[in-house]
Order: C-alpha cells, then sequence, then structure tokens
C-alpha cells in the first residue's frame, strides 16, 4: 500500500461563523494526480489552506506525509502554487530568478542563503523547464500574468517536491499557455513521479488528466476517476444531464 | 573656510559618522517596512519616543542614558502593535494610531507634570544632529554592525516574507519571529534617528529612501543599495548645507531626500514614456 502524502479526517472549517467546509475525509497517495473541482465559493481555496495549515480548522485532523500539519516541518517536500494575484506583493522589486530561488529557502538551514552558486543549476532547470529563462532578470511585478503564474509555478517546483499543490493556477492564463502548462505538470507526474494536488474550476481540462477527481460543494460530493464521475447515476442526478455530459466529453 | 576645513571640525566628523550610520540603517529596513505597508510604525514608534524622552528627562538623566532608556520602552511598543495587529484584529494603521497617541499622551503629561516643554526635549522632537556625542557615535557603530548583521543573516527569510507571507509559511519560514525582528530593529532605528532628524521627521528616514530607491530599482538587493545610497548623499549633503548656510540639518537631510526621490519618480516617468 502507498503512503497517503495527504490524509484528512473529518475536517470542519468555518468562516466568519459560517460552515465552508463539512466532515471532510480524503486521502491522496504518492503518485496520485488529484484534480478538486467544484463552483466558485464551494471551499476549495479553504481546503487548500487547510492543508497547508494557513487555517485552523474547527475540528478534523489533517496529517502531511503521516505528520499533523501544526507540527509539519519538511516543507522542502512541498511545492506550493498560490492564486498568484490575490496573494503576492507586486511592489516587491524581485527578479524571476529571485523569486525562483526563494523556493529552495526549505531546503536550508540557518542562516538561510540561497543565492549561491551550488543552488544555480536547480535554478536553471526550473527556468529552462517553464521557459522563462528569457525574462530570468524581469521584475516579478511588471510581467504578465501567464509569466508571473510561470515565475511562480518555476519556485514551487525548483526544489523538486515531492507533492505539488496547485491553486487555481489557469485563471490568469490564456488557452494556449493553459495547455502549455497542464502539459508540463502532466510531465512532471509522469517523468518525475510528482504528487499533484491540482484546485481548478476547468472541471473539463482536469477530468481528462487527473488520476482522480475530487468535486467539492463545501463537502466532498464526488471522489473517484473520471469514468466513475461519468457513468455515475449519482452524478447525473446531482449534475442533471446536459452538465455531466458537458464535463464527460469536454475532450 | 574651506569644505576641508569643515571636516576637521569633531562635531562635524560625529554629525557624519552617526548620521551616514542610522540613515543607511533607516534606509534598508525601510525597504522591507514599505513594502509591508508598516510605513507609519516609523512614525508610530517616534511618538513613542517622545514619551520615552520626555521620561528620561523627567527622572533628569543624562543625554546617552535618555538614548538607552527609550530603546526598551520602543521595543515593548513595537511588540505591541504587532500583538493588536494578531491578536485583536486591528489593521496595522489603527494598532500604530493607538501605540503612537498614547506615546504622546505619556510625554505630554510628563512634560505638563515637570513644568512645561523644556529646550532639551524640544530638541529630541526635531533633531540635531551637530550635537551628537561621541558615546552616541559609539552606541550607533554598535548598533549599526548588529542590524545589518540580523538583516544579513534573515535577508531572504525577510524578502520571502515581504514577497507573499502565506507562501513564506509553506516554506518552512516562522513569519511570526521574523515580523518581530523587524519591528524591533524599527525600533532601535528610530531611537538611534531621533537626533538625527528630531522625533517629527524620523519616519521620513524610513519612507523617502526607500520609496525612491523602488521607482528605479531593478531587483530587490540594488533596492536596498539605491535606498542606502540616496540616505547616505542626503545626510552627507544635508550636513555640508546647515554647516555652510546656517539652516536646520534635519528639515535639510529630509528635502533633500525629497528631491532625490522627485528626480526619481520624473525620471522614471521620462523612461517610461521614450519606451512608449
Amino acid at each position: 500500500m502507498s503512503l497517503a502524502l495527504l490524509s484528512m479526517e473529518n475536517l470542519v472549517c468555518s468562516y466568519e461563523g459560517h460552515e465552508v467546509l463539512t466532515r471532510i475525509t480524503l486521502e491522496v497517495a504518492a503518485g496520485d494526480y488529484v484534480g478538486i473541482v467544484g463552483p466558485n465559493g464551494s471551499g476549495k481555496s479553504t481546503l487548500i489552506r487547510a492543508i497547508l495549515g494557513l487555517l485552523a480548522p474547527d475540528s478534523g485532523r489533517v496529517a502531511l506525509f503521516g505528520v499533523p500539519v501544526a507540527s509539519f516541518r519538511e516543507w522542502r517536500r512541498i511545492g506550493y502554487l498560490p492564486q498568484s494575484m490575490r496573494h503576492f506583493n507586486p511592489a516587491v522589486p524581485a527578479t524571476v530568478e529571485e523569486v525562483i530561488r526563494l523556493g529552495l529557502l526549505p531546503h536550508k538551514r540557518f542562516p538561510r542563503r540561497v543565492g549561491g552558486r551550488s543552488d544555480t543549476p536547480a535554478v536553471e532547470r526550473a527556468l529552462e523547464a517553464l521557459g522563462i529563462g528569457g525574462i530570468r532578470h524581469k521584475l516579478i511585478g511588471e510581467l504578465s500574468g501567464g509569466q508571473q503564474q510561470r515565475a511562480l509555478l518555476a519556485r514551487a517546483i525548483v526544489g523538486r517536491p515531492e507533492l505539488l499543490i496547485l491553486d487555481e493556477p489557469t485563471t490568469a492564463l490564456d488557452p494556449e499557455t493553459r495547455e502549455r502548462f497542464y502539459t508540463l505538470l502532466g510531465e512532471l507526474h509522469r517523468v518525475e513521479g510528482t504528487t499533484i494536488i491540482l484546485v481548478t474550476h476547468d472541471t473539463g481540462s482536469i477530468g481528462s488528466m487527473a488520476s482522480r477527481l475530487i468535486y467539492v460543494d463545501r463537502r466532498i460530493i464526488f471522489n473517484g476517476t473520471l469514468d466513475d464521475f461519468c457513468h455515475s447515476k449519482e452524478m447525473t442526478a446531482f449534475f442533471g444531464e446536459a452538465s455531466q455530459h458537458l464535463i464527460c466529453h469536454r475532450h | 573656510m574651506t569644505l576641508i576645513d569643515m571636516f576637521q571640525y569633531g562635531f562635524i566628523q560625529r554629525a557624519l559618522i552617526a548620521g551616514s550610520l542610522i540613515a543607511v540603517l533607516c534606509a534598508v529596513l525601510g525597504v522591507f517596512l514599505v513594502l509591508r505597508r508598516l510605513s507609519l510604525i516609523g512614525d508610530g514608534l517616534a511618538h513613542v519616543t517622545f514619551g520615552s524622552v520626555a521620561l528620561a528627562l523627567f527622572a533628569n538623566v543624562p543625554p546617552l542614558a535618555v538614548t538607552l532608556a527609550a530603546i526598551p520602552l520602543v521595543m515593548l511598543s513595537s511588540l505591541g502593535i504587532l500583538k493588536l495587529m494578531e491578536r485583536a484584529k486591528i489593521f496595522g494603521d489603527a494598532a500604530v494610531g493607538i501605540v503612537a497617541s498614547l506615546g504622546i499622551a505619556v510625554g505630554v503629561l510628563l512634560a505638563g507634570l515637570s513644568g512645561g516643554f523644556s529646550v532639551d526635549l524640544f530638541s529630541y522632537l526635531f533633531g540635531n544632529i551637530l550635537s551628537v556625542s561621541r558615546e552616541e557615535v559609539i552606541l550607533a557603530a554598535i548598533l549599526f554592525v548588529l542590524i545589518i548583521a540580523a538583516v544579513s543573516l534573515y535577508y531572504y527569510e525577510l524578502l520571502a516574507v515581504t514577497f507573499d507571507e502565506e507562501l513564506a509559511r509553506t516554506s518552512g519560514i516562522n513569519t511570526g519571529r521574523v515580523n518581530t525582528l523587524l519591528v524591533l530593529l524599527t525600533s532601535l532605528i528610530v531611537v538611534l534617528a531621533m537626533k538625527v532628524a528630531g522625533i517629527m521627521l524620523v519616519s521620513s528616514l524610513i519612507v523617502l529612501p526607500a520609496v525612491t530607491a523602488l521607482q528605479i530599482a531593478t531587483g530587490f538587493r540594488t533596492a536596498l543599495f539605491l535606498a542606502a545610497a540616496c540616505a547616505l548623499l542626503s545626510v552627507v549633503g544635508g550636513i555640508i548645507a546647515s554647516f555652510t548656510l546656517n539652516i536646520p540639518a534635519g528639515a535639510t537631510i529630509i528635502l533633500l531626500n525629497f528631491s532625490l526621490f522627485l528626480c526619481a519618480f520624473l525620471g522614471r516617468r521620462f523612461v517610461r514614456s521614450e519606451g512608449g
């Protein structure tokens, strides 16, 4: 049986008195490619924040690599790509390369240094993988949404994490860049063996790539393969035949 | 008298050394504070410094002891601001406002009890860099080494938290410790800087070089060096102008800082318009 990189049991999260997530129980094993989908406001981002310990749940248990998230210290094993537009400070005059180097911080002990030559090969690899070598000296705040997203993904993968968590990474991307982005994730999964948890509202796209689909709407509505999803009568009843057909036959 | 003659005076030498060290510290920390939208913390802590100075003068302590006494009080206040933000869920500007008004209230009360505002208290309010003592230069040098060492050791953590605090947490960075370090270092420089620019103008030393550098920086490290260079230029220019033209040093330093900001701002606009 493969190791559970993420396990979550009866998780309940509230925001300003309203229950956002209700009794979420799930496991992600090494080598999984999990797509978490659901409508706007369904609690997908809250779920990611709870997984990463950025949000204290009302009740329930979250463990990363078998360790409760509150005492988890091996952050080098995890790469995280947040919804870029919402979080990072674009006024910071950091170059793309400086931002990518920050992704190596979890690998360092005090005093943490990520500017050295020993880290350059990893940075070069990440720049090349994302095709952003040409903008390495540009300020991240002055780039387009797609370029910023690629720089932040490079930051997330530069340390070769075992588990990659991405929160709606394709929101700012045009269709062509989005396709390239999904292709890259597929390669990371296949070639590097990276376990991926990808949150998106793009149910059609993720369904064809992920090994497992989790549909969240405050609780887990569905957890299985796309094939199961498409043949599930419960899902037909939940989504309606037309919506289910749209999700299943977009590709 | 030539410019060279001027530098032979001990008080000018002390002013240049202490002023340069303090201005560089203000500028470097200012870059982090401005980007974290904590620029006003300098102003708030300066108000607390006013209360601390009034307390020290009320107790009739010697000049160096006034500075030394203010350090722990201002450090405690900076932690108070941080706790108010974290625990009471108060926004940074409101937390700074609470602590700043408390500092001023204590200062005014103590000044009143000691028979009104003395000349000493006014000198701290508006600063007098030309009266810096040898002991104060030594204190500035010691704190310069300590603060630069702390910023160097925590450089990448400070950058990561400034860029994205949540992302920094998921990189295993203790963001609470980094934030505490930042406000404690800020309290140290605010107390030191009161002799250069005075309590009223101290936050300008933190904000202006930083915003100037951020107009034209091409990388984070470059921003820190540019801010330090602007601060240095303003202090040296300000002291020379103050001495030769017989005008207040603190205000001159700030006006020079503002001129540099204006040049950087207009220069950036010009470059952008030329670039289409």
